[in-house]
């Protein structure tokens, strides 16, 4: 955050608008309008803070306990036979994923701005736990807004939010995923205005959010940078992470944005195949629209309706993507690939038997993309993947995907 | 002189208030929202105002949504809700027409295009509702070349300083959001109105209307004593999903019943002033 920047660096986004070249901005009604300036304007302050960053790094040190180890994966580096594999490993933080880096920035800034409660929207549970857990340290009320399908398949979540004290609200709407989740929330802030802190929980929404989660979720590359060139001396020559609305990926890469030596590739769910309908692949499958409060790229119909989005993993089954990746896709900085439903599985199987390590589903998309990459690279090459969440949460979806009872 | 200048015009020599009531394009299917859009007149809305469905309307509270959702599902697209526009016009050139939407569908059919073909088939104003001010531009420059009032939300959260900015390239009328809330939730006291309307007065000559959480004949007229226009949109929803069949079907109370709400909303809005 700190660093001068180069003029042709493509870490000054977004511009005054919000915007990330033609994607991002602020698209929501008048009601929320002035909240969404207000957010600016309170992070603005913030960030210009330095005490603010202080308290930021005492809580994400002792009690989120970062930094995160980076691992050299060294018996699925000879399973895969090729570049060495490295996971950076953000499914040690408190609660089990990257989200709480953000979630801490966030509840920081409401307490700040003097809210006095706070709503979120989750998809897999994982950002509802660490608002809640964040919520219970800070002594806030707590709504989270959950997809009822959701709610559903992700039950050990949805217990540990109760368990923290906060109120989960199973959403019927739309197919009862994360986007539906993301339209009640919206509606519960624009009814409760006056004390309501919404704590997006990825790079989408309206301006300031994309940048805000993105800035909270460097920590993640800035820290493998330091990591890297400790174990390696040099930086790595593929930086790889899942997408779903893309908050790790976007932590991962935008530290590494500016070094060119470095591939940046995310992987988006291709749940059945990207060329079904069952899927979540916004970039590879979709084109650009405008949905809760930025311009990005869609899955939707030839009528601008959004279509429903299918993966095997809750926290990727969403039909958009935070607009710095519509901009990144559009201008060839990082490229966008696919894993489907079933080479996740298998990435999962393969992740937790070579390294004792039983990821979420989510990183194992990319967990699946890296196992294709490795083996066509030399071995004196380097790939980092974030490994954002661990699998506890998707023991239950793994068995049944598996034909196994528990 | 636009349609919708005209009938305020008119209305206000009258020394009455409007009344715009709405529906969802083909909500629940293409024959019955026609049938709706018709009789509407005749029921004594003064406007009207069509909702664009859309499958996500975040603004809106679950009684829109769920008229998108059918709307959707008897196959709804732009070009249906211009169509039935288009229809409508052969025998009605007088009464405005709004419609109301996201911006996702109109984006996707192209704002440029949309303007053409949305003032070609007779719609006299927009309202977007994810469109602020400050993405404004993307449809301001299409829709006035094209003689479309855009309509612009003010709510409750938009301050006094805001306001001017907010209004700046709006026509037509106001639309005051009168509750922070999503649509058919809450209703606004007659005090809040009292307060905030003025404010609102201060800053325009556009007439105003007062829409969100306008439910009864009784809040109707209300509305009409602060602002120049009731919007009442959720309460004529839930009629006409009350009146549908086990399948979500209309029956042949639908319209029937629709249009009697609009005619005893009317009967209120247009003896409010005499009454006040």
């Amino acid at each position: 955050m700190n660093q001068t920047l180069l003029p042709n660096s493509l870490r000054t986004g977004p511009d005054s608008r919000g915007r990330f070249g033609d994607f991002g901005g602020r698209f929501v009604a008048e009601t929320l309008m002035p909240l969404v300036l207000a957010v600016e304007q309170a992070y603005k302050a913030a960030k210009a803070d330095p005490s603010f960053q202080k308290e930021l790094d005492y809580y994400l040190k002792d009690y989120v306990g970062r930094p995160s180890p980076l691992w050299f994966a060294e018996r699925l580096t000879k399973a895969l036979g090729g570049a060495k594999v490295y996971f950076k490993r953000d499914e040690l933080n408190h609660t089990g994923a990257h989200k709480i880096n953000s979630c801490m920035g966030q509840i920081l800034l409401a307490r700040r701005m003097g809210k006095t409660r706070i709503i979120a929207e989750t998809g897999a549970g994982q950002h509802g736990v660490a608002t809640a857990t964040v919520c219970a340290l800070f002594g806030l009320p707590c709504t989270v807004y959950m997809g009822a399908t959701d709610v559903a398949r992700q039950s050990p979540n949805v217990f540990r939010m109760k368990l923290l004290g906060a109120e989960v609200v199973p959403v019927t709407s739309g197919a009862g995923t994360l986007k539906d989740a993301m339209n009640d929330a919206m509606r519960d802030w624009v009814a409760n205005v006056e004390s309501t802190y919404y704590l997006i929980g990825t790079v989408a929404g309206p301006h300031p959010y994309p940048m805000m989660v993105r800035d909270f979720q460097s920590v993640i590359g800035e820290e493998s940078k330091v990591q890297m060139r400790e174990a390696e001396g040099r930086l790595p020559d593929v930086a790889v992470a899942c997408i779903g609305g893309g908050s790790n990926a976007m932590g991962l890469f935008h530290p590494y944005l500016d070094d060119t030596s470095v591939r940046l590739i995310g992987v988006e769910a291709g749940g059945h195949g990207v060329d079904t309908d069952q899927h979540a692949a916004s970039l590879t499958g979709g084109r650009p629209g405008v949905l809760h409060g930025n311009r990005t790229y869609l899955l939707q119909n030839d009528d601008g309706q959004i279509q429903e989005a299918h993966s095997i993993s809750a926290g990727l089954d969403y039909p958009g993507i935070g607009p710095e990746h519509s901009w990144l896709h559009d201008i060839k900085r990082v490229e966008y690939v696919s894993a489907t439903d079933t080479e996740a599985l298998e990435a999962f199987k393969l992740c937790t038997r070579t390294e004792g390590i039983i990821p979420a589903l989510e990183p194992a998309h990319a967990l699946a993309y890296v196992a294709k990459l490795a083996p066509t690279l030399d071995p004196e090459q380097i790939i980092l993947m974030n490994l954002c969440g661990r699998g506890d949460k998707d023991i239950f979806t793994v068995a049944e995907a598996l034909g196994v009872t528990l | 002189m636009s349609r919708i200048a005209a009938r305020f015009a008119q209305l206000r020599a009258e020394g009455r208030g409007a009344l715009i009531p709405f529906l969802e394009a083909w909500d629940p299917d293409s024959a019955t929202s026609m049938d709706i859009l018709r009789g509407m007149p005749g029921a004594g809305a003064d406007l009207i105002e069509i909702g664009c469905p859309f499958t996500d309307p975040m603004a809106d509270g679950p009684t829109v949504q769920f008229a998108s959702i059918r709307a959707l599902k008897a196959g709804a697209a732009m070009t249906h809700t211009l169509a039935m526009v288009r229809e409508f016009r052969r025998d009605d050139n007088e009464t405005p027409i709004v419609l109301m939407g996201y911006l996702n569908p109109i984006d996707s059919y192209g704002v440029e295009r949309f303007c053409t073909d949305a003032a070609a088939a007779g719609v006299d104003g927009l309202i977007v509702v994810d469109l602020p001010s400050e993405e404004a531009d993307l449809l301001l420059p299409f829709a006035r070349e094209r003689g479309l009032d855009v309509i612009r939300l003010v709510a409750p959260t938009t301050d006094e300083q805001r306001l001017p900015l907010v209004l700046d390239g709006s026509s037509g009328f106001v639309y005051y959001v009168s509750i922070t809330g999503v649509t058919g939730t809450r209703t606004a006291s007659a005090a809040d109105l009292a307060a905030a309307i003025p404010k609102v007065r201060k800053v325009t000559d556009l007439p105003i209307a007062i829409g969100f959480g306008v439910r009864t004949p009784a809040q109707a007229a209300e509305a009409v004593r602060h602002g120049d226009a009731a919007v009442v949109a959720s309460a004529l929803l839930d009629t006409l999903s009350g009146s549908l069949d086990e399948h979500g079907r209309a029956t042949p109370n639908t319209v029937r019943l629709v249009l009697d709400q609009v005619r005893s909303l009317a009967e209120a809005v247009r003896s409010a002033r005499l009454t006040a």
